[in-house]
Formats: C-alpha cells, sequence, structure tokens
C-alpha cells in the first residue's frame, strides 16, 4: 500500500441474519475527500463503523496503512489501540462528553491517552477551537451548543489527537447553507495538510463540491460513482 | 431478650393488630352467633403462628404477655415440644387463671416492650421476670413481689480472685440485659468506677461473650446466672450479691381491680405452698424466698428495686428530669449512629464500586462469583448477616462488636449500591462509550473520565436514599451490643415507661441527621443536573 491510506476488502456484516454490508470493497488514497454516498439507512454509517473498529464482521479485511483487521475475529485490544491513534471519527449527533466543558471535551484525549502535558494539550485545544470559530464558547457545556457549534467542536476533539484517517458521519445534516459552505472549506483546508478524509453523507451537494471523489452504497456494495 | 424471635413477636403482635383491623372493618364483623366465630377462628387460625394468640374478647381468657425468647427458667419453648410453654411464669399464670376460672392464652411479647404493651391493652398481665423498679410502680399496677432475686457478678474462671466486685472492673467490659436494673446499675458504676456498660438484648449471649472474652464480667440476676452456669462452663458467679431485687407481675394502671385478686390469688399461694412448689420444681427456690413470703403475707411495705445501694438513679423522675438525664446519653448514642452509618455507607460505596465493575467489566466466572455475592447479601436478613458476623464465627474471628457492626452493614449495603452503580453504568450512552473509545481512551480511562463520572449523576439519587436507609438500618447493630439511637431510645422508653417522649427525641435525632443529608444530596443532583442537563 504505497500512498494507500485504506484499503476494503469484501468486507460481509450480517445482524440478525440481514445482510447489512454484501462484500464491501474500495480504497482510498492518501489525502484524498471521499464521500460515501447513498440514502439514510442504507449502510453508510455500519462502513464507517467497521473502519473505525467499532463493529466486526463476518469475513473480508479492512486495512488502514499497514495495520489489518479481520473479519470473523473479535478486535483485539492492542490492534484497537493501534487503530485509534490513526483513525479518528466525528458522529452524526456528536458524541460530545455532556459532563464536561467544550475546551476538556477537546485536550481530554491528547493528555489521557496520548500522554501530552496538559498546559499544551490545552493550548492546542484553544487553537483548534479558534480555527474552527468556536474558541468563545470554551467554557460551555455541550446542552448549551447549537448544532454547529457542536459540530465544531466535535471536529476539533477529533483532530486533537491528529488521526491520519478522519471518517465523519453526515457532516452537514445539522448546518444550514452558510455553515455548509463554511465545514466544506474548512474540511478542504485539512486534506491540504495531507489528512485524509471519508465522509459519509446523503447531501449530493456538498459532496459534489467538496470531494475528490463519490462511493455510491447500494444494497450492501459500495461502487464508483460513475459521475465522479 | 430480641433476636430473631423477637422480631417475629414484634411482627405478630403488629400483624394482630392488621388482623384486628381488617376484621373490624370487613362484614365479618357484622356476623352474628356462630358464624362470627367460625369466620374469627378460621383467620385466626389460618393468619396467626403458635404462641401468637390473637387478644380475645372473651372473658373466660386470661391474656397473659411475656418473651420465650432465651426466657429460661420464666417463658421459654419446651425444648421437647416446641409448641409448648413452659417455666415457673408459665405456671404461675396457669395457676392466676385456674383461681379466676379462667384459661390462659399467651401473647409474645419482646421483653423490653412488655410494659408498653400491657398499657395498651394486648394483654392483661405481664410475667417474665419482670422487676418491681419504681417506675413501674408510678405507670402500672404491678402485683405484690413473688420471687426475691440477687444481681450478681459473673466472671471467667481465671478471674474469680481478681474480680469480685464492680469497684474492681474499672476499665472493663461488663455485660447485662439492657432496660433492666441490672443495666441502671451498670450505668451507674461506669460514673463511680470507670468501668464500660454492654447492654445486650438476650440474657444468653453475655455469658457466651463473658467466656470467650469479649466482655470481662456479667451482672444479672441470680436465676439467670445459675441456669447458665449449668450449661456453660468457663465463668464463675460471685458469692457477693450486688443488688436485691423482686419479680412482679405487671398490669396496666386502670387495671388496678384485677391486680388486687392477683395479689390475692399470689397471697394464697404462699400461703398454701403452691409457689414454693413451683419453684422447687424450676430449681429457684431458695432462703430468700421464705422471707420475702412472709414480708408479704404480712402486709410488710417491700422496696422497689434501686439498684445500686443508695442508688437515687431509678426514683421517678418528671418527664423533663428524665430527658434531661438522658438527653446526653441520646446524642453520644447519636454519634454512634452517624459515624457507623458514615463509615458503613463509605465502604459499601467502595466495595459497591468494585462489584459493579467486576459485574460490568469482569470475566464470565468473576461476574457470576459477583451475581452469587449480589443475590445471597440481598435474599437473606441483613439481622442474620450480623448475628454470623458476630456470633456464628466467633470461634474463628472474634470480631469487636462495631467492627462486626461496620462490616456487617456495609457488605449487605454494598450488594444494594452494586446494583445502583451496574445500572447507572449501564445506562451511559454507547455513544459517549464509543466516542471515548475512538479518541484511543484505555478502557480504564473511559470507565474513570467518561462513563464513571455520568453513572455517579445517575446513582446519586438512589444512592442518598440508601444511606437514609442505611441511617436507620443501624439500629439494627443494637443486636450486637453497639449502643446506637434506637437502642438507647429503647432503654429510656423502658426505665421511664412511656415511648412518647423517647420517641419524639429519638425521632427528631434521626430528623436531624437525615435531613442535612438530603438537602446536601439534593443541593448536588441539582448542580450535575444542571450541568449536564
Amino acid at each position: 500500500m504505497n500512498n494507500g491510506m485504506l484499503r476494503v476488502r469484501e468486507v460481509n456484516l450480517f445482524r440478525s441474519q440481514r445482510r447489512v454490508l454484501a462484500g464491501v470493497t474500495f480504497d482510498v488514497a492518501r489525502g484524498e475527500l471521499v464521500a460515501l454516498m447513498g440514502p439514510s439507512g442504507i449502510g453508510k454509517t455500519t462502513v464507517l463503523r467497521v473502519i473505525a473498529g467499532l463493529e466486526t464482521f463476518q469475513s473480508g479485511t479492512v486495512h488502514v496503512e499497514e495495520l489489518a483487521l479481520n473479519g470473523g475475529d473479535d478486535h483485539a485490544p492492542a490492534t484497537l489501540q493501534q487503530l485509534h491513534a490513526k483513525v479518528g471519527m466525528v458522529f452524526q449527533f456528536h458524541h460530545l462528553f455532556e459532563h464536561l466543558s467544550v475546551l476538556k471535551n477537546v485536550w481530554l484525549a491528547p493528555v489521557y491517552a496520548r500522554g501530552i502535558p496538559q498546559r499544551e494539550a490545552e493550548l492546542r485545544a484553544r487553537e483548534l477551537l479558534a480555527v474552527l470559530g468556536v474558541e468563545h464558547r470554551a467554557t460551555a457545556l455541550p446542552r448549551e451548543l447549537s448544532g454547529g457549534e457542536a459540530q465544531r467542536v466535535a471536529i476539533a476533539r477529533a483532530l486533537a489527537v491528529d488521526p491520519a484517517l478522519l471518517l465523519l458521519d453526515e457532516p452537514t445534516a445539522a448546518l444550514d447553507a452558510g455553515r455548509r459552505a463554511e465545514l466544506r472549506d474548512l474540511l478542504r483546508s485539512l486534506t491540504h495538510e495531507g489528512r485524509t478524509l471519508l465522509v459519509a453523507t446523503h447531501d449530493e451537494d456538498f459532496a459534489r463540491h467538496c470531494a475528490t471523489r463519490v462511493l455510491r452504497v447500494f444494497d450492501g456494495r459500495v461502487s464508483e460513482d460513475s459521475a465522479s | 431478650m430480641t433476636t430473631f424471635a423477637s422480631f417475629w413477636s414484634r411482627r405478630k403482635t403488629n400483624f394482630g393488630s392488621i388482623v384486628s383491623t381488617a376484621l373490624s372493618r370487613s362484614n365479618i364483623v357484622r356476623a352474628q352467633g356462630p358464624l362470627r366465630v367460625a369466620c374469627l377462628t378460621a383467620l385466626t387460625t389460618l393468619i396467626l403462628p403458635p404462641f401468637g394468640a390473637e387478644p380475645s374478647e372473651s372473658p373466660r381468657e386470661f391474656r397473659w404477655a411475656g418473651d420465650p425468647e432465651g426466657g429460661a427458667p420464666f417463658v421459654e419453648a419446651d425444648p421437647a415440644q416446641p409448641d409448648k410453654l413452659v417455666g415457673f411464669d408459665v405456671e404461675i399464670a396457669e395457676l392466676i387463671a385456674r383461681r379466676l376460672g379462667r384459661q390462659t392464652s399467651f401473647i409474645n411479647i419482646t421483653f423490653t416492650s412488655i410494659d408498653q404493651s400491657i398499657e395498651r391493652g394486648d394483654a392483661e398481665i405481664g410475667l417474665s421476670g419482670i422487676e418491681d423498679t419504681p417506675a413501674r410502680r408510678a405507670a402500672m399496677a404491678p402485683t405484690v413481689p413473688y420471687y426475691r432475686f440477687r444481681e450478681v457478678l459473673s466472671v471467667r474462671d481465671g478471674d474469680a480472685t481478681r474480680w469480685r466486685t464492680l469497684a474492681d472492673l474499672r476499665g472493663r467490659r461488663v455485660g447485662t440485659l439492657g432496660g433492666t436494673i441490672a443495666y441502671e446499675t451498670l450505668l451507674r458504676a461506669e460514673r463511680e468506677f470507670g468501668i464500660h456498660a454492654v447492654s445486650y438484648d438476650d440474657d444468653v449471649h453475655p455469658y457466651s461473650d463473658l467466656v470467650i472474652g469479649r466482655v470481662d464480667a456479667v451482672l444479672l440476676d441470680n436465676v439467670l446466672a445459675e441456669r447458665r452456669a449449668r450449661a456453660l462452663p468457663g465463668f464463675v458467679i460471685q458469692p457477693q450479691s450486688v443488688a436485691i431485687g423482686h419479680y412482679v407481675g405487671v398490669l396496666a394502671s386502670r387495671n388496678a381491680g384485677l391486680r388486687d385478686q392477683i395479689n390475692e390469688i399470689l397471697r394464697n399461694a404462699m400461703r398454701d405452698g403452691t409457689l414454693e412448689q413451683i419453684f422447687r420444681k424450676w430449681r429457684v427456690w431458695n432462703d430468700d424466698q421464705p422471707a420475702l413470703h412472709a414480708q408479704v403475707l404480712a402486709g410488710e411495705p417491700i422496696a422497689a428495686d434501686k439498684g445500686l445501694a443508695t442508688a437515687n438513679t431509678t426514683t421517678v423522675l418528671s418527664a423533663w428530669q428524665a430527658t434531661l438525664r438522658y438527653l446526653p446519653s441520646l446524642l453520644r448514642a447519636s454519634v454512634v449512629t452517624i459515624v457507623l452509618s458514615c463509615l458503613a455507607m463509605a465502604l459499601a460505596v467502595v466495595l459497591g464500586i468494585s462489584i459493579a465493575s467486576g459485574r460490568v467489566y469482569g470475566s464470565a466466572p468473576t461476574r457470576k462469583l459477583l451475581t452469587g455475592y449480589v443475590e445471597i447479601m440481598r435474599g437473606t436478613p441483613i439481622l442474620l448477616q450480623l448475628f454470623v458476623l458476630y456470633y456464628g464465627i466467633a470461634d474463628m474471628i472474634r470480631l469487636p462488636a462495631f467492627a462486626a457492626a461496620l462490616a456487617g452493614l456495609a457488605l449487605n449495603y454494598a450488594a444494594y449500591e452494586s446494583e445502583i452503580y451496574r445500572g447507572a453504568l449501564e445506562a451511559v450512552p454507547a455513544g459517549q462509550l464509543e466516542a471515548a473509545r475512538i479518541l484511543g481512551l484505555s478502557e480504564r480511562r473511559v470507565l474513570t473520565l467518561v462513563r464513571g463520572p455520568q453513572a455517579f449523576r445517575l446513582a446519586l439519587a438512589p444512592m442518598t436514599n440508601d444511606f437514609v436507609a442505611l441511617l436507620k438500618d443501624s439500629s439494627l447493630v443494637s443486636v450486637l451490643t453497639v449502643l446506637e439511637l434506637t437502642k438507647q431510645t429503647q432503654i429510656f422508653a423502658t426505665n421511664i415507661g412511656s415511648w412518647i417522649i423517647p420517641g419524639l427525641l429519638c425521632a427528631a435525632l434521626y430528623l436531624a441527621m437525615s435531613l442535612p443529608l438530603a438537602a446536601l444530596a439534593r443541593r448536588l443532583e441539582r448542580r450535575w443536573k444542571a450541568a449536564t442537563a
């Protein structure tokens, strides 16, 4: 995998005998911003969760750089630990830690997962919040944020641990047109830093203007979008 | 004399009242003649256990109350035929009933509640080695004394020569039955000789604790001491008696007419030797009894029992004097209650968190083991657990009373706490945990930084509830001789013959402890809810 960041091969996933993913196969190169398109409930989120190690699958393989996740196994804690050093995820419903301030949401993982001194992590967190335009909400609690603010804090939290591959699930769902444009610019700038992004969305306009490539999910399979 | 049986007896009394209330509100009470009798008999037979005879309206019945728990040779269940009562008080009750032309009906009442039960009309007379005290004379209608006893000191065989009197026992623990003249005597000896009085709920465990070294001496009636000495080796009874007292029957103050009839029956039984026969049969006849009987028959006044010679502590006190006298000991007992409850809750929280974590994160065998622990602790009475910890394992581990009480409460409440925490841990949304895991936090960090703090907020309200419950359940440890608030109140009430002032004071002290706690918990809940709502 020379320039490959992500390689997904023949991933099959069943839930209660229902086939959710049927031989999903695709690649994402380093620095790409790939949109994973398809209507709601078609399995886009499941693909992201499989890559993030949050779901086990019955067969197939997922490689993130050289790290492999194999179907049919429960992922070993050590494998997940390595995976989570490479992959970050922004959830559709953000899942910000409800009991912590915005600032602490962002510096928590750098300090306790990466061992960065708190002072340094806090400075970096403030910078990220500033870049994302939510520094003024540093002391707020997640429940006090608007949908757009929560979205940007969730991105800041994911970026704080500096993942090579960032997965975003329906990032535009809670945003108006102006905010969507801002987000598009932000995601593009992230790819300029060499980061790879895989974005699950059903927002055609967003995908067309933002993604370097579009993948379509249909009937449990992923295929290259013919128009992209 | 309270252990399981006395709890049962308490329940029986309450149950009896419930049945009476239920019957009085039902159509059964309006049924007439044989139908009504049949209904009442059938219900009483179905609901009430042996000994728990329901007070009846029939004038042919002579209802008498006693406590068979550890009650030998006064009142006890016949070891050969446990549904039959035996003892010299049983025979005296039968003698009185026979001469009144009535039939005995026994009501099982906890020893320390006999006066109150008689006063409220559960039975006509209480007979269970009841002492002739000034308070009882003032508040009740006691019979003439029918037996003279001596308060005697028992010590281990090896201590017989060095500890002959209470004055020799400075700094030592001396046990007795709570709510008795002997206990009053020990309280006075605490002040005068620096001993440490230990109150028991029954008259059996003081002697077993004496033999294994939990107490250094026991002060109790010679009747009880001699009876225990025959069954339990390892202690001797000192020949010098500490005080002299008398047993009486106790009737409600409004029942003076019946009391006078019973006095006449007792005098006749003294004259014709019937009482002597009864006491000889139970091996308690001695030289003190002819002298007492002669005094009674001659109509000579007999002083009420006062414990230590010259003691003026048991003279009749006004309610105000009694309150002032008992308030310091109630406050001290409150300190015991709050310290015990706080320590037990702290331990229960730590253990509960460990158990809950083990049940959520542990391996299958660990989960099974911890589930078994929780089910055993929740499925058996806390009183049983306390007895096992203190008396049951005493041959292997001899825990001090406070430590056993603390361990018992903590181990029991840990099971309940663990279920609260387990539920709270599992109620934290999965998305929060996934978000933490994908950020690279280890499972331990996920628990301590995200799941634990969020679960704690969910658990706070039920935890507060449990703490208040523990505060009250701590009263159960009095069975292990820990003198906490409820036990001290019971002693207070028994000694003044009324529950009104002691009950109000006790309730006020419990509320003074629990209300601030509840307020603090509400404040914390509000603060954390505001932070996370």
